[in-house]
């Protein structure tokens, strides 16, 4: 009964199939599989902005949107139907082609990615051998996606925008993929569906579940994996507390500054799906994918696992939002390149002695000393720990 | 024509656009897209003869292919500094007026 | 030929004639990086998974953007009004002309090119990762020295100088007497 549950898209996709002759039956598998993906992120789209406007507002202190609908639920839609007749205005002097496949190249990447995420148990779309590889390789286009915005608006704010934007993009790069190296290193696998498995319960002798599942995110090279990840990806999807290059009040909105209507919506559609897709891929890195946290929880289908581990990922973002300041530009890259790179390469190493060190509780103590003490020397170094004196005023005489 | 045949004439063809492109242009920084193509191109042969060829368990086109992306992004970055050190003395990346020593 | 190749090539082909050819240099730029894109989908085409993915992550991820920022350091972003040719435009052209006609003549009539296709090899990264640690280890080693030494050298060589002749350099716009006196409190 729960594995028909589990298992019901995919039964549901091969009932469906089953109707058409044999000639059409990849195309309509392949459609079986996109349509629902697109559909399923596009709602959560609108979810996260009604849920994301109304968190914020609770955070600060005040009842978010709540006209539209009954406590403002139908917001999305009358933000829908805004930004589809605004008027589309494009600059005298902008680059009219360049202006134009902007938003295009930024969004065709960022929807690319999805296609590698265990979306449950055999639901992913291409189960590709090198899916992690694959995964961050496309994730790179958005970066000239973001250039092409900033530079074919022909506004200085824009262009500047786009090079802060395409320099903290590059930068936290490297420690998004090195720590997921780590997980890659351990499992021996660049698929997806590989890194899930190895995250299972273990097999007691007598064939019922351990516990705790073995996700990677309970092993100490493991959790500073997933926090540096997150970190990373959140400086990748240009959220707060990383969000220089478009934030409102420090450069006018940056790069989509003299994108209007659609184009804009299109440019908020592929922020808020890269968060989706690094949420997505963090969960399969290091919270076990579409595994169960408890082994008597196995009976809730796969699918709805994966799914609040993205929302939880998204409350996550947006109680970030709400509470961080705005970090500078130097501090940006300063946190990208002294401290969270010397950490993913700590980690590594941590990771390897973890695995050769074999089980038993030794292994524990060594690798948590080896990320916690580089933690605090390097966060020393950086002038975090520095000491706060009593504040001075200076008045103007 | 063969598939093989079909990239290598592609190979071939992208080699043929990057030299002239290469020797054509005036900025420093196309000359290099120039050769960056070529490199490209380059590769793709490689891949294209691995594939076609009657051992490619020993996997040796695909890891010069990638030491040779390795090679050529460093390559490029060089190339790109040098590039922007000459514009800061001589104001001007178009090749033919870097021209102090002529005569 | 299959339809995918055919679509591949042309695609790849155009690019790379419009990144020889646009006037705007970051147009320019832009077509290179579809022409990469278009060699990454030969490479997939080839079963060669790895390095078409590597391809997109160092050439589009890195290499573009490396070019486009190159371009607008050397203040290239403005659409140059004179020819973008230089004036031995022909002898270029023709001696790219001669080295195609060379290449594509050996190809058609050369003995490799009467292969057929194999089977499909395996060239799972897991394999791709154990020659490159035992059969390849030492170009690995080289090659990480060469991207260390290439790291630091273009840092260096872009790096801004500040050195107080640059100073005087720099400011000859200004009046002799401007010039002569920063010279002369210099030397005293």
């Amino acid at each position: 009964m729960t594995e028909a549950i589990d298992q019901l898209f995919v039964s549901l996709k091969r009932w469906i199939e089953g109707f058409f002759p044999e000639p059409w039956r990849s195309t309509i598998s392949i459609v079986l599989i996109v349509v629902p993906i697109l559909v399923m992120f596009g709602t959560l789209f609108a979810v996260a902005t009604i849920l994301e406007r109304k968190g914020l507002g609770r955070i600060q202190n005040r009842y978010g949107p709540n006209r539209v609908g009954p406590f403002g639920v139908l917001q999305p839609v009358a933000d829908g139907i805004k930004a589809l007749i605004k008027e589309d205005v494009v600059p005298y002097r902008a680059d009219k082609v360049v202006h134009f496949l902007a938003p295009i190249a930024l969004l065709v990447p960022v929807l690319l990615t999805f296609a590698v995420l265990p979306y449950g148990r055999n639901m992913v779309p291409v189960d590709l051998n090198a899916g992690v590889l694959y995964f961050f390789a496309v994730g790179a286009g958005t970066e000239l996606a973001v250039f092409m915005a900033g530079w074919s608006s022909r506004n200085k704010y824009s262009l500047l925008g786009a090079m802060r934007a395409i320099a903290q993009m590059l930068s936290y790069e490297v420690p998004l993929i090195l720590s997921a190296v780590t997980v890659v290193m351990i499992v021996g696998s660049l698929s997806t569906v590989k890194i899930v498995q190895a995250q299972d319960f273990t097999v007691r002798a007598d064939g019922s579940l351990g516990l705790f599942p073995n996700w990677f995110v309970f092993t100490p090279w493991g959790l500073a994996g997933f926090i540096l990840f997150t970190i990373a990806g959140i400086a990748e999807s240009n959220r707060t507390p990383f969000d220089l290059p478009e934030g409102e009040s420090e450069i006018v909105a940056g790069y989509f500054l003299e994108y209007s209507g659609f184009k804009f919506a299109l440019f908020f559609m592929a922020e808020y799906f890269e968060m989706f897709a690094v949420s997505g891929m963090a969960a399969t890195l290091f919270l076990g994918g579409y595994g169960a946290p408890l082994s008597w929880l196995t009976w809730i289908p796969t699918w709805f696992w994966f799914m609040a581990k993205v929302v939880a990922f998204l409350a996550l973002f947006i109680w970030l939002r709400g509470t961080l300041p705005r970090l500078r530009v130097d501090q940006l890259m300063n946190f990208a390149w002294k401290f969270m790179l010397p950490m993913t390469l700590i980690n590594l190493v941590a990771a390897a002695i973890w695995h050769f060190m074999g089980p038993g509780l030794a292994r524990w103590f060594v690798c948590a000393a080896l990320l916690i003490v580089p933690y605090f020397w390097l966060a020393h170094g950086l002038g975090f720990g520095k000491r706060l004196t009593k504040r001075t005023y200076r008045y103007a005489e | 024509m063969t598939p093989l045949v079909g990239y290598l004439l592609l190979s071939a063809m992208l080699f043929a656009v990057g030299l002239a492109g290469a020797l054509t242009r005036r900025n420093a920084i196309i000359v290099l897209i120039g050769i960056e193509l070529m490199l490209n191109a380059a590769n793709l042969n490689f891949i294209a003869f691995w594939r076609f060829s009657e051992h490619p368990e020993a996997l040796t086109g695909i890891l010069f292919v990638i030491f040779s992306i390795g090679i050529a992004a460093a390559e490029a970055a060089v190339g790109l500094a040098l590039i922007i050190a000459i514009y800061r003395h001589y104001r001007t990346a178009n090749v033919d007026e870097v021209n102090d020593l002529k005569g | 030929m299959s339809l995918p190749f055919a679509i591949i090539a042309v695609l790849t082909i155009a690019a790379a004639v419009a990144a020889m050819n646009l006037r705007n240099l970051v147009h320019c730029a832009l077509a290179l990086t579809v022409a990469f894109a278009g060699l990454a989908a030969a490479y997939l085409q080839l079963d060669a998974q790895f390095v078409g993915f590597a391809q997109i992550l160092v050439y589009v991820g890195a290499v573009a953007i490396l070019i486009v920022f190159a371009i607008l350091l050397t203040r290239g972003g403005d659409t140059p009004q004179q020819s973008i040719f230089s004036s031995s435009w022909l002898a270029g052209a023709a001696v790219a002309v001669v080295v195609f006609g060379v290449l594509a003549w050996t190809v058609v009539n050369s003995a490799a090119s009467r292969r057929e296709l194999p089977p499909q090899p395996e060239a799972t990264v897991k394999q791709i990762g154990d020659a490159l640690m035992t059969k390849f280890v030492l170009p690995l080693e080289v090659v990480g020295l060469l991207l260390t030494a290439a790291l630091i050298g273009a840092v260096i060589i872009a790096m801004k100088e500040d050195r107080p002749e640059l100073r005087n350099h720099a400011s000859k716009n200004g009046t002799k007497a401007e010039t002569s006196g920063q010279i002369v409190n210099r030397k005293s």
